[in-house]
């Protein structure tokens, strides 16, 4: 079956988007539309003790302004997060109060003190301009590991000492006993650098509210757009759930950073309500900038202790994790079930213990990003076993193999029990890929043109599917992490596949098509996908966390296998044969072991005619599931890069990079290598250029491309990118997800490179050129005080 | 962006009359700064004098040991100019790798160096150099012309029409790339002609482009790598921002000078 599971078909949605056809939110043009402006707070800390809006107002074509108090007397609710954490102490956290629009307070410089409605895009931004906002100033609180000083200013008054919880996990007793018997402990201090999202499409809403049916109509950038709808309705009061409408189109891009509901729509279909008019915002990128929730920005102290042979004995860990002014939707469990949980890696590690304290700051608000936890956590153990590595002169690669986890399933001592996998595989699978053994050849090569080259190793595991909804209620999720899937077949044989999940790049369009196309033999022309608008489909739970497949696909295959069910059972009693005897394939039911055939789609039509169906069924050839993980899954990778540094001017160029994959089951190699290489590509924006930088009063330095670098085609080589596949045992098709792997790994891929071209660990990520310079400076100075 | 008057100028009288009937009036040359900056609601001139399509402000002239470039000639034009190429490679090369494609296609010599951003490329060529600036009223010696950041000795309302450079024995241009910008962090434009010595840096200086003059002293007396790389960079007076810190400026000042001279042959 040319298009089945495991085919290369070429994505269904590209024709639509490469020739400048898709349909985004900014695309939706309504009657009546009129557009927002945000007035946003220059200060990252401050009182504001008076809006003056009459300049603006009276503007010729200026609708209405409207203030943060003015949406909370109408009764809409604070902004919400979706996890609870409990301290070590057995207290639940405290958050500090996310009003939508400032109602007193600005908490960093973006927040929304005001909406101006005009009749363009333009005249709504240049009427913000007039709005005169006066504010008291007041000290910052802006880095992760300055927030729980006792001199730093408190953001909430909630919140004492900015400490929104101090969580821990693992057994604190063990691991000390562990260390103090260690025959070597390696310490390392981290950052991980913050990151913007920078997703091609900015975020936008259009907010249609009909006063006739009292019913709104949000268009929106969202990931999930039932969970959109859910929060804006449960929590927001915005309006009850079924009249309220919330339709994600084409979406360009989230990476996390479209999961949130943020204060925009919010205050976009409060708007349209108070206006009567149909109420378009469009992000700027000087606005995603400010105003997207941020990814990462961790610092953490981590301790490893081995016994003579390298073999790991215990591992301690100590993060402080910048959550920003509020608490986004998904900001607490980033930092702890999906980083913490993780500590183990690729490892078998007998005591793991640690703690994040998570802290509140004057810098928007940090959530899950590409990997979400897992990249921070990766990040960190293998940095650990460079620099171990190095201390005690071993070979990195063969360090890990001692400590790898050889036996499936395997029971880490931070929660998550991995489900399958083979490490030992994808190492030797990326160092024959990577012609480790012609290392020091090229090594000595690039010497003789002046350029420093090293090699870098990560290998990494990560938790994928969220999630088991029962496990994850048990931990403090507000919601559960199953998925829905509804699939029609039409009269005509076609068929339509509904799914909670969306589409944003990731290809749904086509793999999910290909799952029909495997199950009946049809070709995937004859398959739709629907998702992303609450009144076509059932409710899901959204695209994240590469998620689509083990647990989206898994759904669909579940509503497949009742499909599959009723159209046998029609056959059969069409064909007149036993239900057991008919086989499905190349669009045809046939009675095995004869030539009696029907095509599919008249079995399709003989489920609406209804005029020959089985005694008792009903009409009708349409079924829906739910599906609910019982575990995570687990992929994992190898990933070697090698770097030439030049020492001149401490440029990094990535020479080579390497990458062997164990994502199980794989549906389109095309696709999933394509999420690869973005993965990577971002993984090496993260390592070598991008980092969101503030200064000491809470100002955006890098609020423009002028000033945040991404990645560049020409930054990056060619991957050389290869798969294993141990199949995860917790989902029917086997799948563990590809999303994010690349992100995950990739960092300490090419940070440990550089490492071991510069002979010094003394580096923090983004490894711009400035800073491996200032590396090699360092390493080159004596040592002062010997 | 706000509202604005535009102008297309016929002649350079044309564009200096608009501009004096103007309450504040702006020279759209390529706009490659200008538009941005007023999309940005950061710059609102009340009328744009569009010098684009000035036939005299146009092209590249050879004439007696100089190459004279008109002040609206794109940087894509200049880079692919056969005369340039053959006359001044290094100030080719120079054009050649300003921004990206799209802005080499729309920005002009003339609009490049009446900005004088401290991190563009031009000005390097200009003041190394020692070209002389040709105005709607007067011609301006390149060493009396940069006057700082985003500060010239041009007048209100007087108009760059042309660009005049000697034709140097070798001349070369090497820069370092700020990574996010793409913006010169440093570049530095080595020339020598007539047995003169002359080096220009862009992107470092407090101040703009400055001539180092212990560099020019340095490779006065041995055009050489070596003394490129001997010379001292003094961190006085260098950019110290996140990018780059002010040591790390000055140490890439010696290392683009070497690669300079390297070029330069």
């Amino acid at each position: 079956m040319t298009d089945g599971i495991g085919a290369r078909v070429a994505r269904k949605e590209d024709k639509r988007f490469i020739t400048g056809k898709g349909k985004y939110t900014d695309d939706i043009r309504m009657e009546n539309q009129a557009y927002a402006a945000f007035v946003r707070s220059p200060h990252a800390s401050a009182k504001v003790t008076g809006i003056d809006a009459s300049a603006a107002e009276a503007m010729e074509g200026v609708i209405a302004v409207h203030t943060g108090p003015e949406l909370k007397a109408d009764g809409i609710g604070d902004i919400i997060t979706g996890w609870a954490i409990t301290s070590k102490d057995g207290n639940p956290m405290q958050c500090g109060v996310w009003n939508p629009m400032v109602t007193e307070f600005a908490r960093y410089v973006g927040d929304a003190v005001a909406i101006v409605v005009a009749e363009s895009q333009d005249l709504a931004r240049r009427a913000a301009e007039k709005v005169s906002v006066s504010y008291d100033e007041l000290p910052a609180t802006v880095f992760a590991d300055h927030a729980l000083e006792t001199d730093a200013h408190q953001v909430h008054e909630n919140v004492p000492g900015n400490l929104i919880f101090n969580w821990e996990i693992g057994d604190e007793e063990k691991t000390d006993a562990a260390m103090s018997g260690a025959h070597h402990v390696t310490q390392i201090d981290i950052t991980n650098n913050r990151l913007s999202p920078n997703a091609m499409e900015p975020r936008s809403a259009v907010a249609v509210y009909d006063e006739a049916e009292d019913h709104y109509t949000l268009y929106t950038t969202s990931q999930n757009p039932h969970v959109a709808r859910l929060v804006l309705s449960a929590f927001y009061q915005v309006a009850p759930e079924h009249k309220l409408r919330v339709i994600a189109p084409d979406v360009g891009g989230g990476f996390g950073s479209k999961i949130y509901i943020y204060p925009e729509e919010i205050a976009c279909l409060w708007a349209s309500m108070k206006t009567g008019r149909s109420v378009k915002w469009t992000s700027d990128r000087s606005e995603a900038f400010m105003t997207d929730a941020h990814g990462r920005d961790h610092v953490t102290t981590a301790k490893m202790g081995f016994d003579a042979d390298g073999k790991i004995v215990g591992f301690h860990v100590d993060t402080i994790a910048n959550i920003g002014a509020y608490v986004s939707l998904f900001a607490t469990a980033t930092p702890t079930y999906l980083y913490g949980t993780l500590w183990s890696g690729t490892y078998d590690i007998p005591a793991i213990y640690g703690t994040v304290r998570a802290v509140h700051t004057n810098t928007v608000p940090v959530d899950a990003y590409r990997g979400a936890g897992r990249p921070e956590a990766t990040y960190m153990i293998e940095r650990m076993m460079e620099t171990a590595a190095r201390e005690m002169g071993m070979d990195p690669a063969e360090l890990r193999r001692r400590n790898f986890v050889k036996e499936f399933p395997y029971q880490t001592q931070v929660l998550l029990q991995y489900d399958s996998g083979d490490y030992d595989a994808l190492l030797d699978m990326a160092q024959d890929a990577a012609n480790v053994s012609g290392f020091a050849a090229r090594k000595a090569e690039a010497a003789g043109r002046g350029k420093l080259r090293g090699i870098g190793y990560s290998t990494f595991v990560e938790a994928c599917g969220l999630a088991p909804s029962a496990a994850a209620g048990s931990l403090g999720a507000g919601v559960g992490l199953w998925e829905s899937a509804e699939v029609r077949v039409n009269p005509v044989g076609t068929v339509e596949v509904l799914t909670g999940c969306h589409s944003h790049g990731q290809g749904h369009e086509t793999t999910f098509a290909q799952l029909v196309a495997d199950r009946f033999g049809l070709p995937i022309d004859s398959v739709s996908i629907v998702h992303g608008d609450t009144d076509k489909v059932q409710f899901g739970m959204g695209t994240y966390g590469s998620r689509s497949g083990p647990v989206g696909m898994s759904a669909v295959m579940k509503a497949l296998d009742k499909v599959e069910i009723k159209a046998k059972q029609i056959a059969a009693h069409v064909l007149e044969a036993s239900e057991v005897d008919i086989v499905i394939e190349g669009g045809e039911a046939k009675v095995a072991g004869t030539d009696k055939t029907m095509g599919w789609h008249e079995v399709g039509l003989a489920a609406y005619t209804a005029h020959n169906l089985p005694e008792g069924m009903e009409p009708g050839l349409k079924e829906t599931s739910f599906f609910d993980p019982v575990n995570f899954s687990f992929p994992s990778g190898a990933l070697i890069c090698e770097v030439e540094v030049d020492p001149d001017t401490g440029v990094t160029e990535i020479v080579q990079f390497t990458a062997a994959d164990d994502f199980g089951t794989i549906i389109n190699p095309m696709i999933v290598e394509g999420q690869v290489h973005g993965g990577i590509t971002q993984g090496i924006g993260q390592a070598l250029h991008e980092g969101v930088v503030y200064d000491d009063s809470g100002q955006l330095l890098t609020g423009s491309y002028m000033d945040y670098q991404m990645p560049r085609a020409a930054d990056v080589p060619s991957y050389t990118v290869s798969h294993g596949c141990t199949p995860s045992p917790n989902n029917p098709l086997g799948l563990k997800g590809c999303g994010e792997a690349g992100a995950i790994g990739a960092p300490p891929a090419v940070i440990n490179a550089i490492i071991d071209a510069i002979g010094t660990d003394n580096l923090q990520m983004p490894a711009t050129p400035q800073a491996v310079w200032t590396a090699l400076q360092s390493a080159k100075m004596p040592m002062a005080a010997e | 962006m706000y509202e604005t008057k535009y102008h297309k100028a016929a002649s350079v009288q044309d564009a200096v009359a608009a501009l004096s009937g103007a309450s504040e009036g702006a020279v759209l040359a390529g706009g490659q700064t200008l538009l941005p900056t007023m999309k940005q609601h950061l710059a609102s001139p009340s009328d744009l004098v569009d010098v684009r399509g000035i036939a005299g402000m146009q092209g590249v002239t050879v004439g007696d040991g100089t190459i004279t470039i008109g002040a609206a000639t794109r940087h894509a034009d200049v880079a692919g100019n056969a005369d340039v190429k053959a006359h001044i490679p290094g100030l080719a090369a120079l054009a050649g790798g300003i921004g990206d494609p799209a802005v080499r296609s729309m920005g002009t010599i003339g609009g490049s160096v009446a900005n004088n951003d401290p991190a563009a490329d031009y000005p390097a060529a200009v003041l190394g150099l020692g070209a002389t600036v040709v105005t709607d009223r007067r011609e301006i010696a390149a060493d009396d012309f940069f006057e700082g950041m985003f500060s010239t000795a041009l007048d209100d309302g007087e108009i760059i029409t042309a660009i005049r450079f000697p034709v140097p024995t070798r001349a070369a241009y090497a820069k370092f790339p700020n990574p996010a910008s793409r913006y010169a962090m440093v570049g530095v434009f080595v020339a020598e002609t007539g047995g003169n010595v002359r080096v220009a840096v862009t992107g470092a200086g407090e101040d703009g482009v400055f001539r180092h003059d212990g560099m020019e002293s340095a490779l006065a007396s041995d055009f050489s790598v070596a003394s490129a790389a001997g010379a001292t960079t003094s961190q006085e007076g260098v950019l110290n921002d996140m990018h780059a810190s002010a040591a790390y400026r000055a140490h890439l000042v010696n290392v683009m000078a070497e690669r300079a001279v390297s070029k330069a042959g």
